[in-house]
């Protein structure tokens, strides 16, 4: 970890983002489970992909374009955990939408979060188009996708590689394969093993990296984000992982796979792991563990609390932002 | 003696698609989850244990595909059933419904056909928002070449379900999300078939038609109810097949009442209505004592479930739509 430029505080924070995500969306569960929230999707498995990568940007000023796994992505990209809630929750105050987005579908302007909807793979066009924009208007920025291995069967993700590859632009496509596309394996999805094998049809590297190590995703995608902007083009990235829980609240995950296998993936839980690595380089103790996990309580417990009493949208604005002009 | 079972309507959708692998072996669904899951909202249950991964396919996740693939199954003697995850994801196979399948008999002067059914959840009240509650009908309607049906209840279910495998043209089966579980009607075990093309009078009346189709047959209904008390007699029907319109049915009925509400969810403009609308006014125009009305969702996308309800057709809209009808 010599030269990759993440410091212990650095590490650290990411630590922070991985377990704070885990925390929402064990409350988000909750929430829906009594009735609260209409659906939840989860970051549940996927938070060192989805963290690693964040930290390897220029957050809050490249393009991202996530899809509804993307929790943990959002907060280390500097969603608040109070809208982040706010949107689970539908609320007026949303920042994405005022409640009108489908839950997980994130999404922050300011923060150069591009709302998905969806419809899977229709964002990964979207990256290309915002690199391309970016190349025009030299404002050196990256685009980046994000997306499962199931969407990778869309037209649009084949027609993004091509096009993004053929002009140079700075994009990055993010793959985070789970093996499953709810219950459909990845081995129905595609004859091939790896994601990240497509890359080389469309004249891209295509990188395979453990999605269960924060600090191997940043790396290479610190090493995609600087190929970018140095104008050499595309890079596909495919973080292997899995997902813990069902695909979403309306999910049983017990119809396509078996306990077994999901306690044996549990056993490379990136947060677990990367507690442990962090614990042994001395960076994490344990005071400095509890301290940490009292504070995302009440910042969990906030978040909830603060969402629940912010008033629903009201039904007079439905029509607003329909059109821009009339 | 028919042996007959209290269904709800998935259920009936799920016996329909097993007994039309056991009858045809040219027949097969195809889809995403269709497989080992059974189905999203378990529709395929139980199939892929009892016909296998050959005729129970679970398909890369690209719509497309699904539906372009099984024009060339149906093309190539097969009788596919694709299942859509819900109507909102369709846009992806736009192209193949609207400028492939429904236009084949045309373009080869009637030498291929496409025998073909596209089974989609559609509709809301169940809480899941925009795309995936879309209502599209009158996209499709618009297409000549495609017939686009939707039934109410669990007997016309299975019985259309089953009409429209059998048909030689492509189908587009709508199932109307929130009436999947929401109560159940004895269906008979066997075979039978509800004519495409039929509309169905589910109650009559003197004063007022409200015509309704999938999710807002129900509603109608509910609201026949509540007028009744106010000694108001409303006829229902149920338009079922949504192209071609069973126009005859309809004209009767207003003919008879003078006066009709249409009730849809779709968005109000260039909505099916608008059509059924225009059809009665040249078939029925001496006989209307009142515009034709339309309630309707309004023209902005499928809410946000907070204001789902609100945005929805409900009772007492349509009733004060059949009394302006009614005192106009
Ligand atoms: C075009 C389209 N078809 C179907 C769906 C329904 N759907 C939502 S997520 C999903 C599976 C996606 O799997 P994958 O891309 O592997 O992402 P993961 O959820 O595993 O992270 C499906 C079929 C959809 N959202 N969009
Ligand atoms: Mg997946």
């Amino acid at each position: 970890m010599a030269d990759n430029g993440l410091t212990p505080e650095l590490m650290l924070d990411m630590y922070y983002h991985m377990a704070l995500s885990r925390a929402m969306d064990d409350r988000m569960w909750i929430l829906n489970r009594q009735g609260r929230a209409p659906v939840v999707y989860t970051s549940n498995g996927h938070e060192a992909a989805q963290v690693g990568s964040a930290f390897a940007l220029n957050r809050g000023e490249d393009w991202i374009c996530p899809y509804y796994r993307d929790l943990a992505l959002v907060l280390a990209y500097g969603m608040t955990p109070r809208e982040v809630m706010l949107h689970v929750l539908g609320r007026a105050d949303d920042p994405n939408s005022g409640g009108r987005q489908m839950p997980a579908h994130w999404g922050h302007a300011k923060l150069h979060i591009l709302t998905g909807g969806s419809v899977v793979a229709t964002q990964d066009v979207h990256a290309t188009g915002l690199a391309l924009a970016s190349k025009i208007l030299k404002d050196g920025r990256v685009a980046v996708a994000y997306f499962g291995e199931g969407s990778t069967s869309q037209g649009e993700f084949h027609e993004a590689l091509n096009f993004a590859a053929v002009h140079k632009l700075p994009v990055i496509f993010f793959n985070e394969n789970n093996g499953y596309a709810i219950s459909v394996p990845s081995r129905k999805q595609m004859a091939v093993q790896d994601v990240a094998a497509r890359a080389q049809g469309y004249g891209m590297p295509g990188v395979i990296v453990d999605g269960n190590d924060p600090v191997k995703v940043y790396e290479v995608v610190k090493e995609a984000a600087d190929r970018a902007r140095r104008g050499d083009g595309p890079t596909l990235i495919e973080a292997k992982t899995y997902r813990f829980v069902p695909h979403s609240s309306d999910d049983d995950d017990r119809a396509y796979r078996t306990r077994e296998e999901v306690q044996e993936a549990k056993k490379r839980d990136p947060l677990i792991l990367f507690e442990a690595r962090l614990k042994e380089a001395g960076i994490l103790t344990d005071e400095k563990l509890k301290e940490m996990q009292q504070q995302i309580k009440d910042v969990v417990n906030d978040a909830t609390d603060y969402a629940e009493k912010a008033p629903l949208p009201d039904p007079a604005t439905l029509w607003d932002h329909v059109y821009g002009s009339l | 003696m028919d042996v007959v079972a209290s269904l709800t309507m998935i259920q009936a959708i799920n016996q329909a698609l097993d007994l039309a692998l056991a009858t045809d072996e040219r027949v097969m669904v195809l889809g995403e989850d269709v497989g080992p899951n059974g189905g999203v909202f378990r529709a395929t249950e139980g199939l892929y244990e009892k016909y296998g991964g050959q005729r129970v396919v679970d398909t890369p996740l690209a719509e497309s595909a699904i539906v372009g693939s099984a024009v060339g199954l149906a093309l190539g003697g097969m009788r596919p059933v694709a299942e859509i995850q819900f109507l909102g994801f369709i846009f992806e196979a736009m192209d193949q419904m609207s400028t492939q399948a429904s236009r084949l008999r045309f373009r080869s002067q009637g030498r291929h056909h496409v025998p073909l059914v596209v089974r989609a959840p559609y509709g809301g009240g169940v809480r899941t928002p925009e795309i995936h509650s879309d209502s599209l009908e009158a996209l499709f309607s618009h297409l000549p070449g495609l017939k686009v049906v939707t039934p109410s209840t669990p007997y016309d279910a299975k019985g259309m379900l089953l009409a429209s495998i059998r048909d030689p043209d492509p189908v587009l089966f709508l199932e109307p999300m929130r009436l999947y579980r929401a109560g159940r009607q004895e269906v008979p075990e066997a075979w039978y078939e509800v004519p495409l093309g039929e509309a169905r009078v589910v109650r009559t009346g003197d004063d007022v038609t409200l015509i309704a189709y999938g999710p807002m047959v129900p509603v109608a209904e509910a609201a026949a109810d509540s007028l009744a008390s106010a000694g108001i007699s409303a006829e229902v029907v149920d338009v079922r097949t949504l192209s071609p319109l069973d126009l005859e049915t309809l004209t009767q009925s207003v003919t008879k009442t003078g006066r009709a509400v249409i009730v849809h969810e779709a968005q109000r403009t260039g909505g099916l209505g608008a059509e059924i609308a225009a059809s009665l006014q040249e078939r029925a125009f001496l006989s209307l004592e009142a515009p034709i009305t339309r309630v309707t969702g309004y023209d902005t996308p499928f809410p946000m479930p907070a204001l789902e309800d609100w945005w929805l057709p409900d009772v007492e809209r349509v009733k004060a739509a059949a009394e302006f009808v009614l005192h106009y």
